[in-house]
């Protein structure tokens, strides 16, 4: 009792000082926000490199994952932790300066762990549409039929003009089909699939060819996650 | 009969009148390299070159006339929301034909002057803008570097005030208006990964190696 008194009067005056110096008193109310800065980190693959093989080789998961993926991770890192700094700073000039990084890397971050989980081996049970019985009905309810379905996404994956990806996404109890553009994640509604169409995703193996990695990446879509999305659980979702 | 007549008399005039234009209209064509597709090595393997010229420019050549003879049809049928529709599609592609035809020209071999610096003019005013042709390399790398996505960057003239200018453009948007293209260079991953994978930072230094100021001279008096 003694020593935490004597503790407190030896901090008193600190304390008066943070109180009455407005330079000191923002000191104090700054570190706070700079300490809740989060860092991401790459999640790990949910299956080895070479799992997704023939359809997705490993070389392009290693640098996929392991360099893409950790480039926008690092990047976001980089980008948040400077805008932390600005709001500190009360610099809003800088914050807004920021703003393209943190949408493009963190774009990154959200759609790239979307992804993996959204793929699984075609040897696995996970890749058949009957590990997904509630989408599948709801996509026959909507579209006719798995067929139609997966030519309209095909159709939406082919005419992408650029880098960006394909989503199919949950809205009021339907199924929507969306393209973003570069690193934009989908912001409302939840993601059920997505596919990325950068060429970084494909090129070392198909080259010019998307139609033939699209064709493949059908080998390697996870029902599985598409079922838990679509049941309303989160799966690869980046959070704070 | 009379409907019959009025429903066959506009099919068949706008089937000539399609006929007509297809006639008329000289279709786009891949433009022969300068060079062979090896000669750019090591800067630029000889395999990208080769998929780039003749699968992904020919795609956008064969998408591009495609696309023109939809819009001659729609021109032809009077159908403006068609031909409205058909915009993304002629500037995805005619850009793509544009921006490729330019790149292949602002590029050569060293035996055939690649990569050495500008003279002149253009090389005077490149000093005037950046203070000297490393500050400008060192700029344009930047830009280059900073595309997020697919696209290009730009050493333009702005017609206006005569000055140099460098922008990066989004996808395959072609340089136009104001601008005048004088070197270009295609950021899209299909130009490099082959070779240099993520390490894009690496082709955008290399590029250097390979550009062919005499071209930019040209169309910098031009």
């Amino acid at each position: 009792m003694q020593l935490l008194s004597s503790l407190l009067f030896a901090q008193l005056p600190s304390l008066i000082a943070n109180l009455t110096s407005p330079t000191a008193a923002s000191t104090v109310t700054a570190t706070a926000p700079a300490m809740a800065t989060h860092t991401f980190t790459l999640p790990p693959l949910p299956y080895e490199y070479n799992a997704l093989e023939p359809h997705i080789s490993e070389q392009i998961m290693k640098l996929h994952h392991d360099k893409h993926h950790q480039a926008y991770v690092t990047n976001l890192n980089a980008a948040t932790a400077s805008q932390s700094e600005a709001f500190k700073n009360n610099d809003v000039k800088a914050e807004i300066a920021l703003q393209s990084a943190i949408k493009f890397h963190g774009g990154g971050h959200i759609n790239h762990s979307l992804f993996w989980p959204s793929l699984c081996p075609s040897s696995s049970p996970c890749s058949s549409p009957s590990s997904a019985p509630s989408f599948v009905a709801a996509i026959e309810s909507q579209y006719g039929s798995l067929d139609t379905f997966k030519d309209a996404y095909n159709k939406l994956l082919m005419g992408i003009q650029g880098s960006g990806w394909g989503w199919i996404v949950k809205r009021n109890g339907r199924i929507e089909m969306e393209v973003t553009k570069d690193q934009d994640p989908i912001t409302t509604g939840e993601v059920v699939l997505g596919v990325d169409m950068w060429e970084h995703a494909y090129y070392l193996q198909y080259w010019n060819d998307k139609a033939a990695y699209i064709k493949g990446v059908w080998e390697v879509i996870n029902w599985e996650t598409a079922e838990k999305r679509w049941g309303g659980k989160k799966v690869g979702d980046v959070r704070v | 009969m009379s409907f019959v007549a009025r429903i066959a008399r506009p099919t068949v005039a706008a089937a000539r009148g399609v006929n007509t234009a297809a006639a008329l209209r000289s279709k786009h064509t891949l433009p022969a390299l300068a060079y062979d597709y090896g000669e750019l090595e090591p800067s630029i393997a000889g395999q990208i070159m080769e998929i780039h010229h003749t699968k992904h420019h020919q795609t956008y050549v064969n998408s591009l006339n495609e696309a023109e003879e939809k819009f001659a049809a729609a021109q032809h049928a009077n159908d403006v929301k068609a031909q409205i529709a058909l915009q993304p599609a002629l500037k995805f592609h005619g850009g793509g034909h544009l921006n490729h035809t330019l790149f292949w020209e602002n590029l050569a071999p060293k035996k055939l002057g690649g990569g050495e610096p500008p003279s002149g003019e253009l090389a005077a005013a490149i000093n005037e803008q950046w203070g000297s042709f490393d500050g400008f390399k060192k700029t344009f790398n930047g830009y280059l570097a900073g595309i997020q996505g697919s696209g290009w960057s730009w050493l333009v003239k702005d017609t206006e005030t005569n000055k140099l200018q460098i922008i990066s453009l989004p996808n395959q948007d072609p340089v136009v208006g104001k601008y005048k293209p004088i070197i270009g260079v295609d950021a899209w991953e299909h130009a490099y990964y082959l070779q240099y994978q993520n390490r894009k930072v690496e082709y955008f230094q290399a590029i250097w190696e390979v550009i062919n100021w005499k071209t930019g001279e040209k169309r910098f008096k031009a």
